[in-house]
């Protein structure tokens, strides 16, 4: 198994750097500033710092008692991203980058975002350094995501509406790409997936990868064994490869990534990249993409903004190619369901996305004995995605 | 026989690539002969539809353009600025796929002599089949191909297969590439360079940037090949500055925008006086 990519960023067949030659030099000098980072323990120690007592780390990795007896099988735990400052697991990265960003001397930040929690951990650190800062939204999820948009205002981020193509988190990115070209010397663009070109998929699941981290040392402190699942949503994929990732050579532990199967995989209205899409090249990297005959990149759709995504990391599309990591999907309807079945029997509050992964989780731990352990990675709050739940079952 | 079929294929291939000369660098040639700067001309194919597109190419061959950049619409054109983008749109729209380029390439070439070039993304491609489409793109009359996203370290998985057509990858360079990295980028280049002026997408600017000179001079240390400058030259002065020191002016959103306004036979005219003033 191939744990890290080539020189050249490649997992396989996928990954690489699928970008004009403008960006070229920039992407390969955030390669070396990266890697000389890696190599610098203080680095390391600033991140930790700032992850302990800015983010709050580490997130508590609990048993959700009521839902375990109410599903009647595994016992469910959950990892509380949705406890991290900012409330999902995007800060990690954006925490990361941000230094990295100041070690390069870069005075400005730039970020794509769907949901706006991206969007949001990006203003933060931005605001937290003194930095400049632009994110790009589509204006579909400027109005869907509204509270996240006046916290990146609050944060002194300007919010830039894209209005081409679906006006989502596709169009964000191909945008944020546009623009970082015209300004990358002065620029570090953070990217908030483990997607996009080299070496953004391996520094996003490196920053995030403290996730899969601390719930292995946390669920050996409780149960003295490795979970027999772990399950996560994927759009890009980074709270999934942040989880899965330090689990990946133990083979006896099975991942399963969920994916928005939105109307039903069969209605062709969906964000399930690797269920329901082919290879393809879309923002920097080789990967599973929706698209048609033609090679046209096909409008995702997915009731979560963070999942409308028609591509996928580059390393999940290895992962899904030798069988590591099992890919699957779930619709609007379940993931809605599964978002209120959390929030009245445990009182949280899930992220859409993250409700993915609740819905699956439910479906698999029927079927488990009582002493079997899955645990679900809560990446985010829910707040976020009240009024959008409100309207759509007004 | 199936040796000597072989065998005498071969020597057919070799003794054919030897006579035919790839119309970019013959078209060079002629340039230089004549003492001449190139005007390379692009247009979307299948904007706003296939019949108005193709008017609007055979007028840009008319108008004097010496290389024709044939854009294949993509629905994700990270590189390009809103004219380019919305060009697309409006070809994609109207029904335009890799093989409707082909056939527009296959119109083209049955009246003119026009070297042209295959510019775009590369998943429209990768999806058709990299040795598919330039299979297809040789029998139609194509003769390069410039992949937007497709730097140098992506390009191994085309250029065998252009290489085996006798069709050009024509590369890229930027404003950020090293003297060193553009070197390895024009080793095995062909047919000519493509240097971008601006540190920005696709698209008409006011002033066109300032030390093109001193870029294309450094190109020269690297590389025998013709170079020509685009990204941002919208009329016939912008055109004559950038030719001060490059081979030849490329011009893409000026001439969609003059399509669509109905004046590119103007705008062509006048790109075509200024680059032979």
């Amino acid at each position: 198994m191939q744990l890290q990519p080539d020189d050249n960023g490649h997992f396989g067949i996928y990954g690489g750097r699928y970008i004009a030659e403008t960006l070229m030099p920039i992407l390969i000098e955030v390669d070396k500033a990266y890697k000389e980072a890696c190599e610098d323990s203080s680095f390391n120690a600033e991140f930790q710092h700032y992850l302990k007592d800015y983010v709050g780390r580490p997130s508590s990795l609990y048993l959700a008692d009521r839902l375990t007896e109410a599903w009647g099988g595994a016992k469910v735990y959950l990892k509380r991203e949705d406890l991290n400052h900012t409330g999902a697991h995007k800060i990690n990265n954006t925490i990361g980058q941000v230094l990295l960003a100041r070690r390069m001397g870069k005075k400005k930040l730039m970020a794509e975002t769907g949901a706006g929690q991206h969007g949001v951990a990006t203003a933060t650190v931005a605001a937290l350094f003194g930095m400049e800062c632009d994110v790009y939204m589509g204006e579909e999820d400027i109005v869907r995501q509204a509270p996240n948009v006046k916290r990146m205002e609050l944060l002194g981020t300007k919010v830039v509406p894209v209005s081409s193509g679906t006006k989502t988190l596709k169009d964000a990115m191909s945008e944020a790409l546009r623009a970082w070209v015209a300004e990358a010397e002065t620029t570090f663009y953070v990217i908030g997936s483990v997607a996009g070109p080299h070496p953004y998929p391996v520094m996003v699941r490196d920053f995030q990868a403290v996730i899969g981290i601390e719930t292995r040392e946390q669920i050996m402190d409780v149960e003295g064994v490795l979970p027999q699942m772990i399950i996560a949503c994927v759009g890009g994929g980074s709270n999934a490869a942040g989880i899965f990732y330090p689990f990946i050579e133990d083979k006896k532990v099975l991942l399963v990534g969920v994916e928005a199967a939105g109307y039903g995989i069969e209605t062709g209205q969906h964000a399930a990249s690797i269920v329901a899409g082919d290879v393809g090249i879309l923002h920097g990297s080789k990967t599973y993409v929706l698209q048609n005959d033609d090679g046209q990149i096909q409008n995702a759709h997915s009731i979560s903004a963070g999942l409308d995504y028609p591509g996928v990391g580059p390393q999940h599309a290895q992962w899904a190619d030798e069988g590591r990591v099992e890919y699957c999907a779930v619709t609007d309807d379940e993931a809605l369901a599964s978002f209120h079945e959390l929030t009245r029997l445990e009182g949280i509050i899930p992220a859409l996305e993250s409700s993915h992964a609740i819905a699956e989780a439910k479906k698999r731990a029927a079927g488990m004995d009582s002493d079997s352990v899955i645990v679900v990675n809560l990446s985010g709050r829910g707040d976020k995605d009240v009024d959008a739940i409100l309207d759509f079952e007004s | 026989m199936g040796v000597l079929h072989i065998v005498g294929f071969g020597v057919f291939f070799v003794v054919g690539s030897l006579f035919i000369m790839n119309r970019i660098d013959k078209k060079f040639k002629e340039l230089k002969d004549a003492g001449r700067k190139g005007f390379v001309g692009y247009l979307t194919v299948g904007d706003p539809d296939i019949a108005v597109s193709e008017q609007n190419i055979r007028t840009a061959i008319e108008g004097g353009v010496d290389i024709l950049e044939l854009g294949v619409p993509f629905s994700d054109p990270t590189a390009d600025g809103p004219t380019i983008q919305a060009a697309s749109q409006r070809a994609l729209a109207a029904g335009m796929s890799v093989s409707g380029v082909l056939d527009m390439v296959r119109r083209i070439r049955a009246d003119y002599d026009v070297p042209i070039v295959l510019f775009g993304y590369a998943n429209p491609l990768f999806r058709y089949g990299y040795e598919k489409v330039c299979a297809d793109a040789l029998a139609a009359g194509a003769d390069g191909m410039l992949i937007v996203n497709l730097p140098h370290e992506e390009s191994g998985a085309l250029t065998p297969h252009l290489d085996k057509q006798g069709m050009y990858f024509i590369s890229l360079v930027a404003p950020t590439t090293s003297k060193e990295r553009a070197r390895t980028i024009l080793a095995g280049a062909k047919g000519f360079v493509y240097y971008i002026m601006v540190t920005g997408v696709t698209g008409a600017r006011v002033e066109v940037a300032v030390d093109i000179v001193g870029h294309v001079s450094d190109l020269r240390d690297c590389t025998d090949l013709p170079i020509a400058v685009g990204f941002g030259v919208s009329n016939g002065a912008q055109a004559r500055k950038a030719a001060e020191s490059a081979d030849a002016v490329v011009v893409g959103s000026a001439l969609i925008k003059a399509a669509q306004a109905g004046t590119l036979d103007t705008l062509v005219a006048e790109i075509r006086t200024a680059l032979d003033s």
